[in-house]
């Protein structure tokens, strides 16, 4: 049985995908949003053992080359990751199946099913179609919360297993996601034409920063892209904020209500029926 | 203490005449209550919750209004409704005469099968129901008043909690019963009502229907049979009664059962008065025309502080000792409800001919003079775990109260986004044994306070020293400064 690499499991969600879910964020992620809200899951812990002392619990201990965390005694204050100079976090889970539903088997008949998200939870691709499985066999459905830069029309068996997917666009023009990002976004705009294709696009995701990039572009090609397949897939557009961030994204500002509303607006005049602003 | 009625700046007329009305049974002294009884009602260890002490009508009447939409009725010279305006007048009219302790009727029907039949032109059926609406809002100023509509979705339903959603009025309270039959877009729609206004709250159908029949849901949240009712509901305060234990053991041995014994006597006591000595059972036409029949009714055995009795018996200081956190207390805290489940399933009470000739558990919600003394089992506020463990928690308490127990869940208004997610946990929760789930959300003015609703606004008015319509407000006022019903823990 295959081991995931988990950050975080929030047991009840209701804005991850339809209806109340279980959001399972694994860890470690390839692209490197200047904007990130979440930097302790894009690596995977080195063991370094910066993070040990620091823990006002005593939760943390060096053994050899790994940190072990002692999850009943965290109090969740974050003092580790905020310390962790490595975007790494020494609270990660390793779980199989098995595990993460004996975990799963007191509050499942709660949620309409699971979502994972990440980091990019692809990288794990092997663990998903393993998970996705075991949640069939639970009748749980199963959501996938991707930044799109795996190409899904090369892993069949996990979008046959997935019930709809949700997808970032973070920018259109290339430069920009590559300097931003950290890494090319051809993969992402081609799963944007080819989930919408074939029916599984649940939501499209796209974070406005005034700063960095031509949101209005974004929403204009992404609005259409939609439109031109099911207008009423949902387009998110989320005002960026610089909690959680690192030191270069809390400089960004914050768009406006009215920037936010205005290109709101582009996206409905386009013809996407379900736009919303968060 | 009349003349004080009567000088209260802060009563309506209809409240005074209620007040004094009061004053009057109170100066009464029929019932035969001992010594043991009356020790513990001066300790305020069982209490009557303002039913008088001459009990006249019984507490809760749930008439069989299907049954007058059917027949009509002769005292009140009413013949059946043939159309939607007939239909809500004379239901308006019946309201104005079933009695109850606070003169407003505790359960006004089914509302969407008994205006069903009348549903034929969608705008002029709208416009007849938010009329009927308000019309009970303003004339019965009481939020115990309580309708119930489901399990089956109906186009009268659907008008009922689109126009409560524009109406937000605290009264009447509504239930949406809720089973496998309910059309998952209505209970969506029920969901979107109550993130609006604090109702509809959610019945366990399946669960109300095994245990009682025919069941109505009055009042707060008891659930009671159709075409009859409950005589008295006398409640145990389990908190004040801990505080005379020396121990657990002596909780167990010797405070629980004498208590139990001598609430027991009381309910008996107030029964055998209104059954025997009123005359309500021979004279009120409610019962000469069966709209209630006296062999349908029942009493209720209320308790009101778990959590904190559990905490005091174990001195329990810390949170993961405390109920709702520990497995200890959890299970003390059942031990305590399945002792008490235990005398009334062994406790013969004749006229309770709707049970078994038994008295019901109900988890009563409080009063506003309650300090620290959380409603029936409830996790006190500001102690809630987090929302699956709180469900799983309180699930185990349900099964024990037919006539009444529930929790109550504020959301973040970005819940309204996503209703479906909201049913997900209504589903689950039913799934786990819960009977009763009430929801609303952050920005409503319309909140539950234990039970009932009231506005915040209405609230903010009476702390100004101004007069407000409805009776509960100041309830929900005692509440709000006693029981931190404002500062329930927000889901997300």
């Amino acid at each position: 049985m295959i081991e995931g690499v988990i950050n975080k499991i929030i047991p009840f969600s209701s804005v991850d995908g339809p209806g109340n879910r279980t959001a399972i964020f694994l860890q470690g992620c390839n692209f490197n949003c200047i904007y990130c809200h979440n930097p302790e899951t894009i690596q995977l812990c080195t063991g370094c053992g910066r993070c040990v002392g620091s823990c006002p619990k005593d939760a943390l201990y060096q053994a050899e080359a790994t940190i072990v965390w002692e999850k009943d005694r965290c109090c969740e204050c974050d003092t580790c990751t905020a310390l962790c100079q490595k975007s790494s976090s020494p609270r990660t889970m390793k779980m199989d199946t098995d595990r993460l539903f004996e975990e799963m088997k007191l509050y499942k008949r709660f949620i309409d099913g699971i979502t994972v998200s990440g980091g990019e939870c692809t990288l794990q691709q092997e663990f998903l179609v393993e998970l996705f499985r075991r949640a069939k066999t639970e009748g749980l459905t199963c959501m996938i919360d991707t930044n799109g830069s795996n190409d899904f029309k090369k892993m069949p068996e996990l979008v046959a297993l997935c019930d709809g997917f949700m997808l970032d666009v973070k920018v259109y023009d290339a430069k920009a996601h590559e300097k931003y990002i950290g890494a090319p976004n051809e993969a992402v705009l081609a799963n944007l034409h080819y989930l919408a294709s074939i029916g599984k696009l649940y939501e499209v995701r796209t974070v406005v920063v005034p700063e960095l990039f031509d949101n209005e572009e974004t929403v204009r090609y992404t609005a259409s892209i939609l439109t031109g397949y099911d207008a009423s897939i949902r387009y998110k557009l989320i005002q960026y904020r610089s909690m959680g961030v690192r030191e270069e994204g809390k400089k960004l500002r914050s768009p406006s209500r009215t920037e936010m509303n205005q290109l709101e607006q582009i996206a409905k005049k386009l013809g996407c029926k379900q736009v919303i602003v968060v | 203490m009349a003349l004080n009625i009567i000088q209260d700046t802060t009563l309506t007329f209809e409240q005074k005449v209620v007040a004094l009305a009061r004053h009057a049974e109170n100066s009464l002294n029929v019932l035969n209550i001992s010594k043991e009884v009356q020790d513990l009602r001066d300790k305020g260890i069982i209490c009557d919750l303002f039913e008088g002490n001459a009990p006249y009508r019984p507490r809760y009447i749930l008439p069989d209004y299907e049954k007058f939409m059917k027949e009509g009725c002769k005292f009140l010279e009413l013949a059946p409704p043939t159309n939607i305006w007939e239909a809500t007048h004379a239901l308006l009219i019946f309201y104005k005469h079933v009695p109850s302790i606070t003169t407003m009727p505790v359960y006004i029907g089914n509302l969407d099968t008994l205006l069903e039949p009348f549903v034929k032109d969608e705008d002029e059926a709208r416009l007849a129901i938010k009329l009927f609406l308000t019309h009970i809002d303003r004339t019965i100023t009481d939020s115990f008043c309580h309708a119930n509509i489901g399990p089956y979705a109906t186009k009268a339903g659907q008008i009922i909690l689109e126009v409560e959603r524009e109406l937000e009025n605290a009264t009447p309270n509504i239930t949406l019963k809720y089973s496998e039959v309910t059309p998952k877009a209505f209970a969506i729609e029920g969901i979107k009502t109550a993130l609006k206004t604090a109702k509809p709250s959610f019945a366990n159908d399946k669960m109300f229907t095994q245990d009682l029949g025919n069941y109505g849901i009055a009042s707060c949240y008891n659930g009671l049979p159709v075409g009859g009712g409950a005589h008295t509901l006398v409640r145990m305060n389990l908190v004040k009664l801990a505080h005379t234990a020396k121990s657990v053991e002596d909780f167990f041995e010797v405070k629980l059962p004498q208590a139990m014994a001598a609430m027991a006597e009381y309910i008996e006591e107030r029964i055998r008065f209104l059954v025997e000595e009123s005359t309500f059972f021979e004279t009120h036409f409610l019962v000469k025309e069966q709209f209630i029949r006296k062999d349908n009714f029942t009493s209720m055995f209320g308790l009101v502080g778990l959590a904190e009795c559990v905490n005091h018996l174990l001195g329990a200081t810390a949170k993961e000792e405390r109920f709702g956190h520990s497995k200890e207390a959890d299970a003390l805290g059942l031990r305590i409800i399945e002792t008490m489940h235990g005398f009334i399933e062994t406790h013969p009470s004749p006229n309770c001919k709707a049970t078994n000739e038994k008295l019901l558990l109900h988890a009563q919600v409080g009063i506003g003079d309650d300090i620290n003394t959380s409603p029936g089992c409830r996790i006190p506020i500001g102690e809630e775990p987090e929302l699956w463990k709180h469900l799983v928690q309180s699930a185990a308490f349900h099964k024990y109260f037919p006539s009444g127990i529930g929790d109550i869940f504020p959301f973040e208004v970005t819940a309204m986004q996503n209703p479906e997610a909201i049913l997900n946990i209504i589903e689950g929760a039913f799934e786990e044994g819960m009977r009763y789930i009430s929801i609303y959300s952050s920005e409503c003015d319309v909140i539950r306070i234990t039970g009932y609703l009231v506005k915040k606004s209405e609230i903010e008015k009476l702390d100004r020293g101004e007069a407000t319509l409805q009776d509960t407000v100041v309830l929900g006022q005692g509440q709000v400064r006693n029981g931190k019903v404002l500062e329930r823990m927000i889901r997300v």
